[in-house]
């Protein structure tokens, strides 16, 4: 590893709650160096009060997306080299969602949207009953596949418009994760999935911009499984409903 | 927000303004083409029940589209809700069926 003289400026937000302000740090360069090496940086040698959370390192567990430069990324697999501009680098909290302290997001609204969107499995069979085989050709399994390869990390959600304007917006991974369990076959009731997001802040909110798909660190596409909830809201619509 | 009810409204009036739309601009190119007079084109259209349906059903889904579109916009450039975004949904709707169902009777009775 080689350090640059000259080091990394990086304005790192610091403060609780909706109070809070930008300081900049001097973080030495380092080949390889990830956005969350640099927080690492800061935490261990400049800053031991500096919040924020991370946990696998390796972009599996989704706890480390921040706001870097303005754009919510997964800081662990984002080096300095793809983001930096002029030396100077700015890590917040995620957007669209309350800050607890520095560069820790509360995720709560998040999840509880998960939840809100029929993101329960309903079981159609008990622990007696054998396990259900299910193929792994079908369209609607190979399309629930890319779905649930979801990390939670929240990106998409702090990418979101939509999110930042429309309270009630249920947003982008919980709509995809309600689109994953109405495509599995072993889900009792996909009635109760289309249900829960027809309501006011359901998938019909969305604007197709596509920022989530766009920023979503594992390629993922919400904005298509979102259509895929209107087009079966619609089909049901005319069917009638429940 | 927006709810399937409220979004199928906006889609169906949608699919109606469609061949309204394209009726309407037909006419406009055919009535400026020829050279028909303000009073010409009202004698083509007063007492005439097809335009009376045609126009009056064009004022209906605007009015419906439109009300709704403006809901979206005014909640999420303005944060209006609740009860007030229902409040405004309906009186830009109604203000816009009145004023355009107004101006269809002007030409069709």
């Amino acid at each position: 590893m080689t350090a640059d003289s000259n080091g990394l400026h990086v304005d790192v937000w610091r403060g609780s709650g909706t109070e809070g302000s930008f300081e900049r740090f001097l973080v030495p360069m380092q080949e390889s160096q990830t956005i969350l090496d640099v927080v690492a940086w800061i935490q261990q040698y400049a800053d031991p009060t500096l919040s924020y959370r991370y946990a696998c390192r390796v972009g599996m567990c989704g706890s480390c997306a921040m706001m870097v430069n303005g754009v919510p990324r997964w800081t662990c697999r984002t080096h300095i080299k793809k983001v930096i501009k002029d030396n100077v680098l700015t890590i917040a909290p995620l957007r669209n969602l309350p800050v607890i302290k520095d560069l820790a997001a509360d995720m709560d609204p998040f999840f509880d949207r998960w939840v809100a969107a029929g993101g329960v499995h309903h079981p159609t069979r008990d622990r007696n009953d054998a396990v259900e085989q299910i193929s792994p050709a079908t369209p609607e399994r190979i399309e629930a596949d890319a779905g649930i390869e979801c990390i939670n990390c929240s990106v998409c959600y702090a990418a979101c418009d939509t999110v930042a304007n429309n309270v009630d917006f249920l947003g982008p991974a919980a709509l995809q994760r309600a689109w994953t369990l109405y495509l599995d076959p072993k889900d009792a009731d996909p009635g109760a999935i289309l249900d829960a997001v027809s309501g006011r802040g359901g998938c019909h909110n969305c604007h197709s911009q596509g920022s989530c798909t766009l920023h979503c660190p594992n390629g993922l596409n919400p904005m298509k499984a979102i259509a895929g909830l209107k087009r079966e809201t619609v089909s049901s619509f005319f069917r009638g409903g429940r | 927000m927006l709810d399937l009810r409220l979004y199928m409204a906006q889609r169906l009036s949608a699919m109606v303004m469609i061949p309204l739309t394209l009726g309407h601009i037909a006419v406009m190119i055919y009535a400026i083409q020829d050279g028909l007079s303000a009073a010409e084109i009202l004698g083509r259209t007063r007492g005439s029940v097809l335009w009376f349906v045609f126009y009056g059903l064009f004022v209906l889904a605007v009015s419906l589209h439109a009300a709704i579109g403006l809901r979206v916009i005014v909640h999420e450039t303005l944060g209006l809700k609740g009860r007030a975004l229902d409040i405004f949904m309906w009186l830009a709707g109604l203000l816009l069926l009145v004023t355009g169902l107004r101006a269809v009777l002007a030409v069709t009775l």
